[in-house]
């Protein structure tokens, strides 16, 4: 087995769990814990698949621009995310909801919406399989680095990926760097760690957790867009898999620090597609190898837990609701 | 200067629901470069007042003054503006930053932590102030955290300082420190207000005393016209007489004798080392220490729900004499020899009620295992619930309200009320009285000695020394887990106390310091 091709393969399994999980932490760095993010990246996929099917057929094979065939599924992409994310937002930080049972929720309707635009797109596209080819718009979204293959293996290894996969990486790491280094990542820790503490400091608790929840749900949205619109390249329903729990166990697994969710999506990518290389007549083998990145998980849960150290800890608030006048 | 109020309150109300009036007109000025005290009893509308002037709570009626202009405070951000800065009772600090982060949260303009360090430094050394910037607050002390509040307040450049019961956690000494601090800006030209329940405080360290009654404005006197007798008056609205009878039991035999007793806690530390002690029937034994000394873990151990490392606590039985060990009973076994924990953390309910359970149901936590059938009996728990409330004078609609919505007296009285029906042998009581007025907490006190006098060992963990020193016959001090003194009751003094408290830490300090040196070298 060539070590380089098995890189490459989990760097491309892992960019939907980096995009899902950079998204979940600056989410939680808000103190919400939004449950919601299989559903969100589910609604970002199917968003984007519309939008590239609308201006597929629109356009005809051959008459695409490749700017347009690029920005319109991802336009798509964040504002089905968008709104998923203001529902979120609406109903935890505004109405105070429980945030676990919006969550599920919410994942739990995404996964519907999905499935009924994917389910009526099926149908009008009159395939013979059940699934929408958006292959056309796919090829743009495919083109990747000139020299890659002049580099052999290393280049195979960091040059070979698609432009996405830059972006999940730069998104991460300004976002590490958002939070560690400025100011308005001092203020959007300081309000998942301890809201009240936030407000009688005279920041606006309300608006950094809307704007943390809706950045977290468009980044987490377009992990979903890049999975079916540039690494498979067509829809079928349910074919998004349990890649949205994943990227919520990264979190754990990255200790809520964006720099770390980069290694790490690579860690479960690798892990996630480990399976494969079991023999394929063994099936429950082949389970038990999909089962590491959990098993990787609840062991660093153990460890960040037995360790106690405060800096690894979840932040402070998360998973409660914060009302000013509450007495 | 002029003589414009730096804030005057006209005809302020706030309230909460439909029912719950907070406060009702209350008008009081405050002068720049006076400390003004506001005094009251618990649930008389101090601090919703002061989180009016912070920008926490908007007023429903009346106007607030900032330097003789109408101002509008609806949110903290608007009175950092006008200059005001508040220190709450809880400290609204983010754990995990640093002291220099948490100074600087919420402010706008580049954003330079060395330099905010630097000027915390600057603004430390002004006024006397011992900080490092850098360290994480979860490292912190009681006192270090508070002294970052006021720096924090400072370094917004706030003119009007208002400190929640500033010396509640706070060693004599350090009280003394801060007040020589507050002193220092009321010179500097600043409007401090303070709020505490000390009266001894008050008089020592205010200019003038605003007084609120159940929400409505009593007055303002001058400190040095005033007396304690004529300040409660003024807040209780009757007379009251604050002396706390001790007698003085004359057959005091043991009743538990601990040895040698050492806990350690989940890192490993130790919590408690090498105590021992005898407390003994007929008397109060107080235990006194900052907060976090191993008072908690102390009890715990006894009532069997903290992992003792090694040592033996004894317990001599009152009718048959017989010594039983308890390191190796369970709860429920050491509950049925008669001792008793009553025990009232920081935010009251943690350990004993259930807040959204009703009196009646609380009362058969204690006796849910009485009887042999599948059914709950309510009867007798109900009576209990009638007796204490009548007995002690809890105000509640009816046996059937949630403890959640008792005001925290109350909920106090409810809680020893139902450890001592009991009737136990040894009482364990901490921080009883944390957060009550003088009323109600002359109540307990006195609840306290009627146990005693019964011959029940009472074992009372309290926060205010002054009570310490009149109530208890004989008062541990516990310094970091250790016992750094056993003293008399009736003959020392609290600035004694406070010696004993910060001696161990004091010695510790001093190692720290050397292994510091030694490790420079």
């Amino acid at each position: 087995m060539d070590f380089s091709v098995f890189f490459q393969r989990a760097v491309m399994q892992g960019i939907p769990l980096l995009y899902g999980s950079t998204g979940e932490i600056i989410t939680e760095k808000s103190g919400h814990l939004n449950l919601g993010i299989p559903g969100i990246m589910y609604v970002g996929g199917i968003s984007g698949v519309i939008g590239a099917f609308v201006y597929q057929n629109s356009a005809g094979a051959g008459g695409m621009n490749p700017f347009l065939a690029v920005f319109i599924p991802f336009i798509c992409s964040v504002l089905g995310s968008l709104i998923m994310g203001l529902i979120y937002a609406f109903l935890t930080v505004t109405l105070r909801a429980n945030q676990n049972v919006t969550g599920l929720a919410l994942t739990t309707f995404g996964v519907g919406v999905g499935n009924f635009f994917g389910g009526y797109l099926i149908k009008l596209s009159n395939a013979d399989i059940p699934s929408i080819d958006i292959t056309p718009t796919s090829i743009f979204f495919k083109k990747t680095l000139p020299f890659a293959e002049d580099l052999g293996w290393f280049g195979k290894m960091f040059f070979s990926y698609t432009f996405m996969v830059y972006l999940a990486i730069i998104i991460a790491l300004i976002a590490a760097y958002v939070l560690k280094k400025t100011r308005v990542g001092l203020h959007l820790r300081a309000v998942g760690e301890n809201p009240a503490t936030a407000d009688a400091a005279g920041i606006n608790v309300n608006r950094y957790k809307y704007s943390a929840i809706c950045t977290g749900s468009v980044i987490a949205g377009i992990g979903g867009l890049y999975y079916v619109v540039d690494y498979i390249g067509s829809w079928s329903n349910d074919g998004f898999g349990d890649r949205g729990w994943l990227a919520i166990a990264l979190v754990i697994f990255a200790i809520w620090r964006p720099h770390l969710a980069i290694p790490g999506s690579i860690v479960f990518g690798g892990l996630y597609i480990l399976f494969q290389y079991i023999r394929s007549d063994d099936l429950a083998a082949q389970e038990i190898f999909k089962m590491a990145p959990y098993i990787v998980t609840i062991i660093v849960l153990i460890f960040i837990s037995l360790r106690k150290k405060r800096e690894n800890q979840p932040p402070q608030a998360l998973g409660t609701s914060y009302f000013r006048e509450d007495r | 200067m002029n003589n414009v109020p730096a804030i005057e309150l006209r005809n302020i109300t706030k309230r909460f629901g439909t029912k719950v009036v907070a406060n009702k007109n209350v008008s009081l000025t405050v002068e720049r470069g006076e400390i003004l005290a506001i005094l009251g009893e618990n649930g008389s509308g101090k601090t919703t007042l002061m989180n009016m002037i912070s920008g926490i709570y908007f007023p429903d009626e009346g106007q607030i003054l900032i330097n003789g202009e109408e101002a509008v405070i609806a949110s903290p951000k608007d009175a950092f503006r006008y200059g005001i800065g508040m220190i709450h009772q809880h400290f609204k600090l983010v754990d995990v930053l640093t002291a220099a982060e948490n100074i600087v949260l919420g402010l706008k303009g580049s954003f330079n932590l060395k330099k905010a360090a630097e000027d915390v430094k600057r603004i430390a050394a002004q006024y006397g102030f011992e900080i490092d910037p850098m360290k994480k607050i979860y490292a912190m002390s009681v006192s270090e955290k508070q002294t970052v509040e006021i720096i924090k307040v400072l370094y917004r450049g706030a003119d009007i300082l208002i400190l929640d019961e500033p010396t509640a956690v706070l060693t004599p000494q350090e009280t003394e420190k801060l007040f020589k601090i507050l002193r220092k800006m009321r010179d500097d030209g600043k409007s401090i207000i303070i709020i505490t329940h000390k009266l001894h405080e008050v008089l020592a360290i205010s200019d003038r005393v605003a007084v609120l009654r159940k929400g409505e404005y009593v007055g303002t006197v001058v400190t040095a016209e005033a007396t304690e007798t004529s300040l409660t008056e003024a807040m209780v609205g009757k007379k009251v007489d604050l002396n706390i009878e001790r007698s003085l039991s004359a057959n005091t035999p043991d009743r538990l004798i601990i040895k040698g007793l050492t806990c350690v806690n989940r890192d490993l530390q130790k919590v408690l080392d090498n105590v021992s002690f005898t407390a003994r029937s007929g008397e109060i034994l107080g235990i006194a220490g900052i907060s976090g000394s191993g008072q908690r873990e102390l009890l715990e151990a006894i009532a069997g729900l903290q992992h003792i490392q090694s040592g033996e606590i004894s317990y001599i039985d009152p009718n048959s004499g017989v010594l039983e060990n308890l390191r190796d009973k369970t709860p429920v076994q050491i509950r049925d020899l008669g001792v008793r924990l009553s025990f009232v953390p920081e935010d009251r309910l943690g350990m004993g009620l259930v807040g959204n359970m009703d009196i009646t149901d609380n009362m058969m936590l204690r006796s849910y295992k009485a009887g042999n059938s599948a059914f709950l009996h309510r009867k007798e728990p109900r009576m209990l619930a009638n007796e204490i409330i009548e007995s002690l004078e809890v105000v509640t609609p009816s046996v059937s309200t949630p403890v959640r919505r008792l005001s925290g007296g109350n909920v106090q009285k409810v809680l020893v009320g139902r450890e001592i029906s009991s009737a136990p042998t040894v009482l364990m009581a901490a921080y009883p009285v944390r957060g009550l007025d003088i009323n109600s907490s002359y109540t307990i006190y006195n609840l306290l000695n009627q146990q005693k006098e019964r011959g029940v060992a009472v074992i009372f963990v309290g926060e205010d020394l002054d009570v310490l020193v009149e109530l208890c016959d004989r008062i541990l001090v516990l310094g970091s887990g250790k016992v750094t003194g056993i003293l008399d009751g009736r003959s020392t003094t609290k600035e004694e106390i406070g010696l004993y408290m910060t001696k161990s830490t004091a010695m510790e300090a001093e190692e720290n310091t050397a292994k510091e040196e030694n490790a420079d070298e």
